[in-house]
């Protein structure tokens, strides 16, 4: 009982990440049907300038706001310079380009900060850990990270129902044409979604920071895992990245820590862990297919898309 | 994307097919005679990743599916391949349609739920089953698991030790290349590569014309598998070597780009592009250890700059040397 506790709050502070990046990605890719490989490595940056900045100041919440702004820069600046000449084009042009920038920028970080992974020091203030009865102990910067997410996941929700720019976030996602054709500058609009979700990103890249490690390459694992988030949750639409979200995080942690019980009935402790890596991360895809077999469109798909 | 006009039955894209066949048929010749052996396994690993270029091609280019998870078949023919060897079953006579059983199985059951889908989510199923086959092979904990599985050695010929030599090898890889293309350009030009071509322009068209357009795309679909197994059965034989990354979706990525530098759709493109892809990578790598970084931009570039590849380009002079004659 107390391992399922911890191994759902694990999933929760997964899925609350993933959420952060699917966000972004799912408006990217409702909005402008354009598919952005590269939303992996605008996490990995983010993760990347955190280290840094928290590294100069010394100081995690000045680190982390200069990070999230550089992250913020960063992403205008990819829009400008490449990513609004792929908008017309093909996926596969828009596949390819977003394939190369990766490239690029996974061989980049390792000349910029090396191969080797950064460590960042959890903060100060939430080092230690919470009881949560009968002895077992839950750091609290992992409450932190799951605290943060939903607050992000609040914002986003009140901006994107409760706004005018939410508003035509949303008709941007049912039919960006007809949105174009009622006078609203579609571009502007796309340059700002695109500065938010690069932010989003960045924000979880950030915040994963000091419990992962921070290295090239990180953010790849990421987006497919994003990728498979939005399938599942329905294009365009930020309920169903929660939805998405939370299941995936939920489904890989307990089946990881399931499948890792069950395989040592069979054979040795290192080779159970291997195995049920393996096997958890096909769980996963197979729920993929399983949705859109059933519901092509996802779980909960935006309203009115066709 | 699409630009029928490649596969009008006027272009005829005989003279290239010879001249890259004799090129290839040569290159052991040369080598020997040079003293520069190293360039008879290079090419052979060229061979093969373009068989694998030119499967992907038929239903990318032909038949307008882009697929992000085509190194599962290569990893799975692979892997057919070296489970059966570390088993000591590894004759060709077992491996070889193991490996093609084992991935056009696959592709049949995959392909029955990707191909009801369509466009993004056609890429991104695709990219989830090919992740499946990343993350089984990692699971194979008997088999390396994440570490991959060195070989005891080739596959025999009926009990013979005859893929062990580098020009044999070479050849047999060659032989494979060459058959797969040609099957392919008769393919692509009967029936069946038609109606896929024209399901790719127009499906509905393609259904109320009476044909049943997902069982000529699942056909395809298995048939591209089954060629990427091939290549996978020889790459486990070439590197004496299997790993989980040869299934990983950066290897799908890099097919991808082969086809694309290529030409979509013009198969002896898809194999000129893994011949050059392969070549830049090679020359790029001698330069500097961080050759991604110009790599990747170069893509970009490539994509951002051209439109139908090195195939496209042939393709504009001759139209501009075919238009100079007429006029």
């Amino acid at each position: 009982m107390s391992l399922l506790a911890i191994q759902v709050l694990n999933g929760l502070q997964l899925g609350l990440l993933m959420f952060l990046v699917a966000a972004g990605l799912t408006l990217v890719f409702g909005v402008m049907d354009f598919i952005n490989l590269a939303h992996g490595v605008q996490y990995m940056m983010g993760a990347y300038l955190a280290a840094t900045f928290i590294g100069w100041t010394g100081h995690f919440v000045i680190g982390l706001g200069m990070a999230l702004i550089g992250i913020m820069i960063f992403g205008l600046l990819l829009e400008r310079v490449m990513f609004r000449h792929l908008y017309a084009r093909s996926h596969l042009d828009q596949v390819l380009a977003t394939f190369g920038l990766i490239l690029f920028l996974n061989q980049g970080v390792k000349m910029v900060w090396g191969a080797a992974p950064l460590g960042v020091p959890v903060p100060e203030w939430f080092q230690g850990s919470v009881l949560l009865g009968d002895g077992i102990l839950y750091p609290v910067y992992r409450f932190v990270i799951i605290g943060s997410g939903l607050l992000m996941a609040l914002v986003l929700w009140l901006v994107v129902e409760k706004t005018r720019l939410g508003m035509l976030v949303r008709a941007g996602a049912s039919n960006a044409t007809m949105l174009s054709a009622l006078g609203v500058d579609v571009r502007k609009l796309f340059m700002v979604i695109f500065a938010f979700g690069t932010m989003l990103a960045g924000f979880a890249g950030a915040m994963a920071a000091p419990i992962l490690s921070v290295e090239p390459g990180m953010g790849d694992q990421v987006l497919i895992l994003a990728f498979v988030v939005i399938v599942i949750g329905g294009i365009g639409s930020i309920r169903g990245a929660f939805a998405g979200a939370l299941l995936v995080g939920l489904i890989d942690t307990l089946a990881r820590s399931y499948s890792v019980d069950f395989m040592r009935l069979f054979v040795g402790p290192a080779a159970a862990r291997g195995i049920a890596n393996g096997l958890s991360s096909m769980f996963i895809y197979l729920l993929m297919a399983l949705v859109l077999f059933l519901r092509p469109d996802g779980l909960f798909p935006a309203r009115g898309r066709t | 994307m699409s630009s029928p006009l490649i596969f009008s039955t006027k272009r005829s894209s005989f003279w290239p097919v010879v001249v890259l066949c004799l090129g290839l048929a040569l290159v052991p010749v040369v080598a020997v005679l040079t003293k520069q052996g190293h360039w008879v396994s290079l090419t052979t690993q060229m061979m093969i990743l373009a068989l694998a270029a030119l499967s992907l091609d038929l239903i990318l280019g032909i038949g307008g599916l882009l697929s992000f998870g085509h190194a599962a078949f290569i990893g799975l023919g692979a892997y057919t391949t070296g489970i059966l060897i570390q088993e000591g079953k590894g004759d060709l006579l077992i491996a070889l349609p193991m490996s093609l059983v084992v991935s056009g199985l696959f592709a049949f059951v995959t392909g029955i739920v990707a191909l009801r889908t369509r466009g993004v989510v056609f890429i991104m199923i695709t990219l989830a089953f090919g992740q499946m086959a990343y993350f089984a092979a990692q699971a194979l904990y008997a088999y390396g698991g994440d570490d991959g599985l060195t070989l005891d050695g080739r596959s025999t010929v009926f009990g013979l030790k005859l893929l062990s030599n580098k020009i044999v090898f070479y050849y047999l890889t060659f032989a494979c290349l060459a058959g797969c293309l040609l099957l392919l350009q008769r393919l692509s030009r009967a029936r069946f590569g038609r109606v896929l071509l024209g399901a790719r322009d127009n499906a509905v068209r393609m259904e109320t014309l009476g044909y049943d357009v997902f069982r000529v795309r699942l056909m395809a679909y298995v048939l591209s598998g089954m060629i990427a197994g091939l290549a996978g059965f020889l790459l486990a034989n070439h590197t004496e070597f299997v790993s989980p990354a040869y299934a990983a979706w950066q290897r799908s990525g890099d097919l991808i780009f082969m086809v694309i530098i290529g030409g979509v759709g013009s198969l002896w493109g898809a194999v000129g592009g893994a011949l050059t892809y392969l070549l830049l990578e090679e020359g790029l790598s001698g330069l500097t250890e961080h050759w991604k970084v110009i790599f990747g931009p170069l893509i970009i570039l490539f994509v951002l700059l051209t439109h139908g590849g090195i195939e496209g380009v042939v393709a504009r002079l001759r139209d501009m040397m075919a238009g100079g004659r007429h006029d």
